[in-house]
Order: structure tokens, then sequence, then C-alpha cells
């Protein structure tokens, strides 16, 4: 007998985060991810937005039964590559929190790995 | 003797950062047992045996005619993921286990609160291991947006897979030091390092 799971991805344009405060959007990436979903978030979170992802989750991974963490990877231009104009706007965007980047967000009871190099990223899943 | 004395802002507070089983520790220990006579922590081969920050203040290192005093603080590591069972592969029972898990959530929480009390950053990263994780990559996204000087440290050279250049290239924006802090190899440029990342703070 074949088992076939189910595996959602959620794709989640940035101006749907976007007028949130950071709790907010950290909250809100979280809740998808309780449910058991993979994130695709156009856009990155702020630096210090990232940090409190991580605070949080392990919040929950105290407090949740089977809860294990998040795998997670943010792919982005590379800024050393752009012009000054281009630089220049990046940092503008950069500020507001998006920019040309995708961030990849999923319980870790679904990735069991993600590997990043400079030519390709994997997504290793739980059986 | 007093020309060398390297004089900068006081009570220099300087955090080592990194993934779990980096070598944070080793390198602390190696440092504090060098210059104060006394290890900081515990090490072991099991993730997550820091789990809360640990500080040492007063550590003064006399190096080639320069001196500088500072606090050492050495901080769990940062992980997304914490699962107990991880830790019943090293023989611990379960109960014991998630004990560990739960204490390592925590120094993680830690870890991340003590990063703005930071003056500068030695990133230990395990020179075996893959370095363009995300936790590495937003521990030095973080200290770069609070402007907090780094240094990055590729440990465990000792090691026949160890591949330092891998680390410089993830991160050519930052000075990448290889070291064994198990063994002490290559220490001197080590505090050649910590030296210039004094001085920028």
């Amino acid at each position: 007998m074949k088992t076939i799971n189910k595996l959602t991805l959620q794709f989640i344009p940035f101006t749907d985060i976007e007028k949130l405060d950071s709790s907010g959007r950290i909250k809100k990436l979280l809740d998808i991810i309780l449910k058991n979903k993979i994130i695709i978030l156009q856009g990155k979170l702020k630096a210090d937005e990232e940090a409190r992802l991580i605070e949080d989750t392990m919040v929950l991974v105290r407090h949740i039964k089977g809860f294990k963490g998040v795998e997670l990877v943010v792919i982005s231009e590379d800024v050393s590559e752009l012009d000054w104009f281009s630089k220049f706007k990046h940092g503008v965007v950069r500020a507001l929190g998006q920019e040309n980047a995708i961030t990849i967000i999923g319980p870790a009871s679904v990735i069991r790995e993600i590997k990043r190099d400079p030519k390709k990223i994997e997504l290793f899943l739980n059986k | 003797m007093f020309s060398g004395i390297f004089t900068g802002k006081k009570n220099v507070a300087i955090g080592f950062y990194g993934p779990p089983n980096a070598g944070k520790t080793t390198l602390a220990n190696r440092i504090c047992k060098d210059w104060t006579g006394e290890e900081i922590g515990k090490v072991s081969k099991i993730p997550h045996e820091t789990r809360n920050v640990q500080f040492r203040e007063k550590v003064e290192i006399t190096y080639k005619n320069k001196s500088m005093i500072f606090k050492l603080v050495d901080t769990p590591g940062i992980a997304t993921k914490i699962d107990y069972e991880e830790f019943m592969r090293f023989k611990l029972g379960k109960k014991e286990a998630q004990e560990r898990a739960k204490e390592a959530t925590q120094g993680v929480i830690e870890s991340i609160k003590w990063l703005e009390d930071m003056d500068a950053v030695v990133v230990v990263v395990d020179a075996v291991e893959n370095p363009y994780s995300q936790v590495n990559v937003t521990i030095i996204g973080n200290l770069a947006a609070r402007k907090i000087p780094v240094l990055i440290i590729a440990n465990k050279i000792d090691l026949k897979k160890a591949d330092v250049k891998r680390v410089e290239a993830a991160f050519p924006e930052y000075a990448v030091v290889g070291i064994s802090a198990k063994i002490g190899k290559n220490m001197e440029e080590f505090y050649e390092s910590l030296f210039k990342l004094a001085k920028k703070v």
C-alpha cells in the first residue's frame, strides 16, 4: 500500500506582511509553520527580525509538544556585484525589509535539513 | 613597556558566538587557561553543552609587547531547531535529553539577548561543516546591522576535512582565521586578529 504524504507550500507576497510590525510578522509566519506548512516568502525579514524569529521559535519548542523548530534559508542577490545606483536602491528597499530575496521557512518536522552552497540550495524532507 | 599597551575602551566585552559544537567554549577555555589560569566552562561532543552565558571579567592578554584587558563572554550555540532525540544518540536517557533540550532553547534565547551588550564578536564556525548555514548568516547579519566588529574563526583545522578557504569564500568581507582551539594551532594569528578586532571598538 502506498502512502502519499501531502506537502503544503504557502507563498506569501511581501505585501502581506509589509504593514505589520515585527511581532506581527513573526507571529503570522510562525502560525503558518505550526500548521506544518513550508513558507515561501517574497523578500526577507530584517536582521533583528530573523533573530527574533529564532527566539520565538525556541519558546515554541519549549512549550509545544512535538515542535522541534524550523529550518530557514534566505536567498538574496549578491549586493557586491551591483553598480552604485543599484546598491543605493538595494539599501532603500533593504531598510523596508523587502528586497530581491526569497525566504523559505519550514517546520523541522517537515524539512530535515537545508543545505546551501554558492551554487544551489537543497531541501531534504523528512520521510 | 608602556608604548605597546593597548589603550582603548575599558571593559570591552567580546562575545564568542556561533552554531552549537563549533568550539566556542574550547577556544574560550584555551584563552582563559592561558591568561587567567582557569577554564570557563565544560566541553563535550554532545551539542549544546554550554546552555548558559558564561563570562570572565578582566581577561588580560599580553602578546608581542601589546596588552589588552577585556570581558570574555562565551555563549550557548545558536540553532533554529532543537530535538531531544538527537541527544539520545549520544547515549543520554530520554528524561535527561528532554531536560537538556529545554535548557538549550533557553540558552539560544539568552545568546541572542546578549548580542546587544557585545562590543565585538568572535564568530566561531566549524571549518569541517558547511559555512553557508542560515544560522551563521543570521548571526553575522545581526552583528553587521548593529555595527559590531566581527572576527570569524574557522575552527578545527586539525581535522582532515577542515576547509578554511570555503569559510573565507562564504564571508569575503570579514577577517577569517583558521585555528584549532583543541590543540592550540595557529593561536598566534588568532591573538594578532583579536587585538585588531578590539581596536575597532
